[in-house]
């Protein structure tokens, strides 16, 4: 096997492995935060308990995406170094800034919102929780700076075989990066959210922690409501912005092989690589020129008009993304059903709506996998989009090494985060939240000596 | 320009790296220590000291990567590669012992798995850390073609700085204990340090006796009749300060033992540096070869001013909001 492609295989393993751990952590800190100041406000025991119990979920969570950002930037090096070696100027003073900006902030104040309950003050507290919520969104922040400017590189020049910046403003601001990081964020708390929805249905269902269970569902449902039209919006605006940039990974999107004005929408196919034509297609008229453009009649580039090497992997991006925006409506129907039930004051007691949404909890995550799989096939041959040949980026290692290191990953990654990390998730959930009692409601509080405790002192 | 930017990222990796070793290494060091220490409850307060911080020690490695990754790009996509299974090797070390953090807190049967994983994770990382750092002293030469570099990992010299790092780290964790406990753990502790301090100087001067042999440069740095006099200061403060360390883990002057320990590694460091300097890659590459385009060295720089003494300020407000003695091991 090509070098290239143990090294494509191993990266992409390590990658989806790792970006579910930053993903719902960024939704879990938004969530907490969010329960957080509504306990400052309202001093009710119950949401703090919701705090302390998602928290133990996050601690779990978030040491997982430590340890796997570790390989992620190890291998960048060890697999990528012609990659490094030209993008290091750019990318890697990107990354330096999310070290610098994120990495710290999330280090020292998640250990203070882990640990820190009775150490410091509650107002303290929630301010180390917004400081970690503003680290991870940070690094958000700067990952897809970096990946966005490897989509649509602008601001630096390519000089022999380094690039060197011209506008650190325009590398940072590159003409994807608004709406993908946007995208990805707002993904990352409906993925979490569904996640929340789904172990409070499940409580729900099992009369367990019923009151936990409807303030959590309660509240993600709202927020599903208003998250989901807006990832359908944002979604659109970075469709429109990838039609504009990198034609051929719409054009693989849409499984469109020949360029052509008014183009259909092919809702499902096999796109045939040998024929260069879709087998089984079923599709509506004018409908994909319309999305990609917002034209009925714009043009759209076809597979066809590059020779087959500068192709995307056409069966791949157009399948990944068909997963992600079938299940973004499910998604968004879920959250339309939730309000039409609240409306009948049942949203909390519908079996087969609450066993639904138990299904759909990892709906959002396999979303965001799907999704970035459209964003780096839809690349390909490219790593950085127009500039360097995925074939071209990978390092000079024996062969091996790289068999040597991807092995022992799937070896390590399958036990820890395929089966001990759900097997903790699942002990969690169903050891389920601790009641904390609220020392105003007990007789005598006042005369308790580890009063000063519980209120967080 | 060029140059005095790349120097400054040199003191700032340095310093990165130097905070990784002190930092990193008192919880590698309680990881070692694990070997010794069987009970449960004296383990889950060791891990206890180190719960809330240990993931900011780690991202000094973190930011020191990233650092090479964007002032000396070249350094960096030239060593990862050459030293593709000890990194990887080492990553995967990390990881597991990063895990195990969470896992032991949450486990119950399977604690002694998590503990051995634990331990077992720590020792491997020190060791490819010291079989690195020998590395970096021998030195590493361009292969034929020019873009690739060979080296080699397992000599009788790097794995003697392996078996040094061992001693090292456990130094640095055993004080780190002492600092936090009290009682027999404490007592324990004062043990293992002072075997461990003694192994640590034995190291010191094997090393520093041997690596002028390893290669004829550092021999020519070190000697060099115009500067012996100044540099022979580094050696005979070492030796001050482990005598006094000594004296310190006898006398059991708790609160000081730990910054001595940090005096002797800051030497030790500075050491190394005298030894390799100008080199990113020893023998090979020179820090201004390997700089990255001067308006990134700026960019980042400026952040790392900026960014630099913030991040230091909290890290220390974590460090003083989780100070004073472990009484009882801390959970969610």
């Amino acid at each position: 096997m090509l070098p290239e492609l143990i090294s494509r295989i191993q990266f992409g393993f390590t990658i989806s492995f790792h970006i579910l751990f930053p993903a719902f952590s960024i939704g879990l800190i938004t969530f907490i935060a969010i329960m957080e100041g509504r306990w400052l406000k309202t001093q009710i025991p119950h949401y703090l308990m919701i705090c302390k119990f998602w928290t133990k979920i996050l601690a779990l969570t978030f040491g997982m995406g430590i340890v796997s950002g570790i390989v992620m930037e190890f291998q960048l090096g060890t697999n990528w170094s012609q990659y490094t070696r030209e993008v290091g100027s750019v990318l890697g003073v990107l990354f330096t800034y999310e070290v610098l900006t994120a990495f710290f902030i999330e280090a020292g104040f998640l250990g203070v919102m882990f640990f820190g309950w009775d150490k410091v003050p509650p107002k303290l507290h929630f301010a180390a929780t917004l400081l970690a919520l503003i680290g991870v969104t940070f690094s958000a922040f700067w990952i897809m700076a970096a990946n966005s400017w490897m989509q649509t590189p602008s601001g630096a020049v390519l000089n022999g075989t380094t690039f060197v910046t011209t506008s650190w403003w325009d590398v940072i601001f590159n003409p994807s990066f608004v709406p993908r990081f946007l995208h990805m964020l707002v993904s990352t708390y409906i993925a979490s959210f569904f996640v929340i929805a789904g172990v409070s249905a499940y409580y729900l269902l099992h009369h367990k922690h019923v009151e936990f269970a409807k303030t959590c569902f309660s509240f993600v449902m709202w927020a599903l409501l208003i998250l989901m039209p807006l990832q359908i919006f944002l979604g659109d605006r970075v469709g429109i912005v990838v039609h504009e940039y990198q034609p051929l990974k719409t054009a693989a999107i849409e499984g469109l092989w020949d360029t052509q004005k008014g183009a259909p929408l092919v809702l499902f196919a096999w796109p045939n690589e040998k024929t260069e034509s879709n087998d089984y297609a079923l599709s509506i008229p004018k409908l994909a020129s319309w999305i990609n453009t917002h034209e009925m009649d714009g043009q759209l580039q076809g597979l066809k008009s590059v020779v087959p090497a500068e192709r995307p992997p056409v069966p791949v991006v157009f399948w990944s993304f068909r997963v992600m925006v079938g299940l973004g409506f499910l998604m968004l129907i879920t959250a339309i059903l939730g309000l039409c039930y609240r409306k009948h004051h049942s949203l909390f007691k519908r079996p087969l709506f609450l066993k639904w949404c138990m299904c759909l909890a990892p709906a959002g995550f396999v979303s965001i996998i799907t999704g970035w799989f459209v964003a780096e096939f839809g690349r390909q041959p490219w790593v950085v989009y127009g500039f360097l040949k995925t074939a071209n980026a990978v390092s000079a290692v024996p062969q091996y090494q790289v068999w040597i290191s991807l092995l022992s990953i799937i070896v390590v990654y399958g036990i820890i985060f395929g089966y001990f990390y759900f097997r903790f998730f699942f002990a969690t959930i169903a050891k389920g939240p601790t009641k904390i009692e609220d020392p105003l409601d007990r007789p005598f509080f006042y005369m308790s000596p580890d009063i000063g405790n519980e209120c967080g002192e | 320009m060029t140059e005095t930017l790349a120097s400054a990222w040199v003191i700032i990796i340095g310093f990165c790296i130097f905070m990784y070793v002190l930092l990193d290494g008192f919880d590698l060091g309680i990881g070692i220590l694990f070997l010794f220490i069987k009970k449960t409850d004296e383990r889950n307060l060791m891990v206890s000291s180190i719960l809330p911080v240990w993931d900011g020690n780690q991202t000094w490695l973190v930011l020191g990567g990233a650092s090479l990754y964007g002032a000396f790009p070249l350094a960096f996509s030239l060593l990862l590669p050459t030293l593709y299974l000890p990194l990887f090797t080492m990553v995967i070390g990390l990881l597991l012992r990063g895990i195990t953090f969470e896992f032991r807190l949450k486990a119950k049967k399977s604690l002694p798995v998590w503990d051995f994983i634990f331990s077992a994770s720590s020792i491997l990382v020190t060791c490819i850390q010291g079989l690195l750092l020998g590395s970096f002293v021998s030195g590493f030469v361009f292969n034929a073609d020019g873009t690739s570099l060979s080296y080699t990992l397992f000599t009788p010299f790097n794995v003697c700085c392996s078996v040094a790092l061992l001693f090292g780290y456990t130094l640095l964790g055993a004080t780190w204990i002492i600092m936090k406990t009290t009682g027999f753990l404490q007592d324990k502790m004062y043990k293992a340090a002072k075997i461990c301090l003694m192994m640590v100087a034995i190291f010191l001067v094997i090393i520093s006796i041997w690596s002028p042999f390893i290669d004829p440069q550092i021999q020519a740095i070190w000697f060099n009749p115009n500067k012996i006099y100044k540099l022979a200061i580094l050696p005979a403060f070492t030796a001050l300060m482990l005598l006094y360390c000594a004296r310190c883990i006898s006398q059991k002057r708790e609160a000081i033992i730990f910054w001595l320990c940090v005096g002797i590694f800051a030497c030790a460091y500075l050491g190394f540096g005298i030894s390799t300097w100008p080199y990113i890659i020893p023998h090979t590459m020179n820090f201004w070869q390997a700089a990255s385009a001067p308006s990134s060295l700026l960019f980042m720089l400026f952040g790392a001013l900026l960014l630099l003494p913030v991040l230091l300020g909290y890290t220390m407000y974590s460090y003083y909001l989780f100070r004073g003695k472990i009484i009882e091991p801390i959970a969610y």
